[in-house]
């Protein structure tokens, strides 16, 4: 019995059986690490280690190192904040929204997407941390513990503890999430390992398998738990980047206080985590030598997502300046006003080349399923989507409501030094997770093998 | 015999021979411990003849426990524990405690319903499952067979009526 649908194209090419799912993709768990994956390791372990000496000297010093001043309280620290956390979004996104409306082109790329979400949202919430300068009493700043004040408790009005909410639960859900897809290969990799004889690994896979077996009572249960886990995750997802943007839309600041925010926001994390998805997946596929599992066709369907996402972006850069005129307020009219002609239009005219005009190449067949052109574009939205969020927060406070207060944020080197220690903590992690977890989930693969694979 | 330590264990190569086979092997009255597969085969569970789980019914409760446990945290900690009055706002209020009783919702449903899927399918990271077969999670759907339970049929007629329904090996499996 074959079915072989005439319509779609097939998912998974190059004739695989079952047994060369479970070859191609436990084969880099087995082996040796090859000496690109030193190399890659290597710089990722640089980076965290310069990036470390740069987080003790904040520690020891206090945020004084960071170019803040008076009039700058907020700039590099919650610009990258809010830059992973948007990319984290795109995991959530793949695993949870296209399982609920059953897109099966999620199953090859699921998994490295899950990862980068966790390891994206532990670099984010490293920012608000770090600010808060003294990192160790941060438990009873951030979180409703009785404490010696007589249980002053924190502040349930605030959308910065509604962050330490949204961050922290996100963050356990997807790992939950990601955890329950791992454990039924991290079972395929212990057989292996039984039939291999390497008892260590046996045990290891086993141990983080929790004694898998793949029985159908199991398996029944677990679709049930995996489906119930994507409906709670849709909601987080959305609502984890409307609380962010609610940092900025309920203040009372000109060019925060808008209410497009929250849809704008979660549309930009989305066009984000897929850039950053892409520039992933494009090297590890190539370096996993995965190219049948992760075909052509996957890379254009991401890229239509970005064309959506990027244009809905695009309205909604529009949409702010045309009310900012509209609505005749004049603080409002000016931080639009000084976004565009001000000191830093050269950070919103870049952010309009990478956010609005490049991702409309994509329009054009031949640049969307290009590897090169999409490498290259994937890398510039997320420069453009780092500057938005520079563009958001900088230029809105940089002139205050008195002249005199008028300045400028230079970043100094630990601003740069604390985004290079989250560079380093997400690659050393995705370098990780690369070698040692299966980076394809093979029992979503296996399962639709039958239906959608090229035919010999 | 002693229960549960022999074994008639079929191998089957695809996965809807195996819904035919399962179909078969239960209408001529063999009992099957449960089938084993690499991945999820929709309609396994109702060849098997097997319930809807009711983890659902244990997600809603959690979710259920973390709104009520949110709500009565905000409201008495900011409402009675000790009220402060933030930007002229009503003590407690509900719109601003949303965010957070959403996210508690959340947690406690995604971890309480993992924390059952976990003790009710007996998933431990010290146990050694009972395989019988190592190809289950590889290539072949597995279906085990008790013969304690099936004590009315010969373990050749078992073998018989699996060989017959389509396995591709049946092998016998015993364990200490």
């Amino acid at each position: 019995m074959q079915v072989v649908s005439a319509i779609r194209e097939p998912l998974i090419t190059g004739t695989k059986t079952l047994k060369d799912v479970s070859h191609d993709i436990s084969r880099q768990v087995e082996g040796k690490p090859t000496r690109l994956w030193w190399m890659a390791f290597g710089v990722s372990l640089a980076l965290l280690s310069w990036g470390a000496y740069c987080c003790w000297m904040l520690l020891w010093h206090g945020i004084g190192v960071w170019g803040l001043n008076k009039t700058v309280g907020w700039a590099w620290d919650i610009t990258n904040f809010v830059w992973w956390v948007g990319i984290g979004h795109a995991g959530t996104l793949i695993s949870a929204i296209l399982l609920l409306f059953r897109q099966r082109w999620r199953m090859s790329i699921n998994r490295a997407a899950e990862a980068m979400t966790i390891f994206a949202v532990i670099c984010a919430a490293s920012f608000p941390g770090f600010h808060m300068g003294r990192l160790w009493l941060g438990f009873y700043w951030a979180l409703p513990l009785p404490n010696t004040f007589g249980s002053l408790w924190v502040n349930f009005n605030s959308p910065l503890l509604w962050d330490v909410f949204a961050i922290s639960t996100y963050f356990t859900v997807s790992l939950v999430f990601w955890y329950m897809g791992l454990i039924p290969d991290f079972a395929v990799i212990r057989d292996r390992a039984v039939v291999q004889g390497n008892k260590i690994r046996a045990l290891a896979y086993n141990a983080l398998s929790f004694g898998w077996q793949g029985g159908a009572k199991t398996w029944m249960r677990y679709e049930s738990v995996a489906l119930i886990l994507a409906g709670l995750s849709t909601p987080l997802v959305l609502s984890v980047h409307t609380i962010v943007s609610f940092d900025f839309a309920t203040s009372v600041i000109p060019g925060w206080h808008t209410t497009i925010f929250p849809p704008y926001f979660v549309a930009g994390a989305i066009f984000s985590g897929f850039a950053m998805v892409l520039t992933l997946l494009l090297v590890t596929r190539k370096v996993f030598k995965l190219e049948q599992y992760i075909t052509v066709y996957h890379i254009e369907l991401m890229n239509i997502i970005i064309i959506i996402t990027g244009s809905i972006v695009g309205i909604a850069y529009i949409t702010e300046l045309f009310i900012s005129w509209y609505s005749r307020v004049p603080y409002e009219g000016y931080a639009f006003y000084n976004r565009v002609q001000g000191p830093y239009a050269w950070a919103y005219w870049s952010m309009m080349t990478c956010n609005v005009i490049s991702p409309q190449l994509f329009w054009i067949k031949k640049i969307r399923t290009s590897i090169v052109a999409t490498f290259v574009l994937s890398i510039i939205v997320n420069i453009g989507m780092w500057f938005e969020r520079f563009v958001i927060i900088v230029t809105s406070i940089h002139r205050d409501y008195i002249p005199s207060s008028w300045t400028m944020f230079y970043p100094t080197m630990y601003d740069v030094g604390q985004y290079i220690f989250t560079f380093g903590i997400f690659f050393t992690a995705f370098f990780l997770f690369a070698k040692f977890f299966p980076v394809i989930n093979m029992a979503e693969v296996k399962s639709i093998l039958k239906s959608t694979s090229e035919k010999k | 015999m002693d229960a549960d330590k022999h074994f008639v264990v079929g191998i089957y190569d695809d996965e809807d021979v195996l819904l035919d086979a399962i179909r078969k092997v239960r209408s001529s009255g063999v009992k099957i411990q449960e089938v084993y597969s690499p991945f999820p085969v929709h309609g396994i569970d109702e060849a098997l003849g097997y319930k809807r789980t009711r983890l659902p019914i244990a997600a809603f409760l959690f979710g259920m426990t973390g709104t009520i446990l949110a709500l009565v945290m905000q409201i008495w900690m900011l409402g009675y524990d000790w009220p402060m009055i933030i930007g002229g706002k009503n003590f407690a209020s509900l719109p601003p405690f949303i965010p957070v009783t959403f996210e508690l919702t959340v947690l406690l449903s995604a971890l309480g319903m993992v924390g059952t899927f976990m003790i009710v399918s007996d998933m431990k990271p010290y146990k050694w499952p009972r395989q019988f077969d190592i190809r289950s999670t590889d290539d072949k759907h597995v279906m085990a067979v008790d013969l304690a339970v099936n004590a009315s049929k010969s373990k050749d007629e078992v073998k018989r009526i699996l060989k017959e329904s389509g396995a591709s090996e049946v092998n016998e499996k015993s364990f200490e």
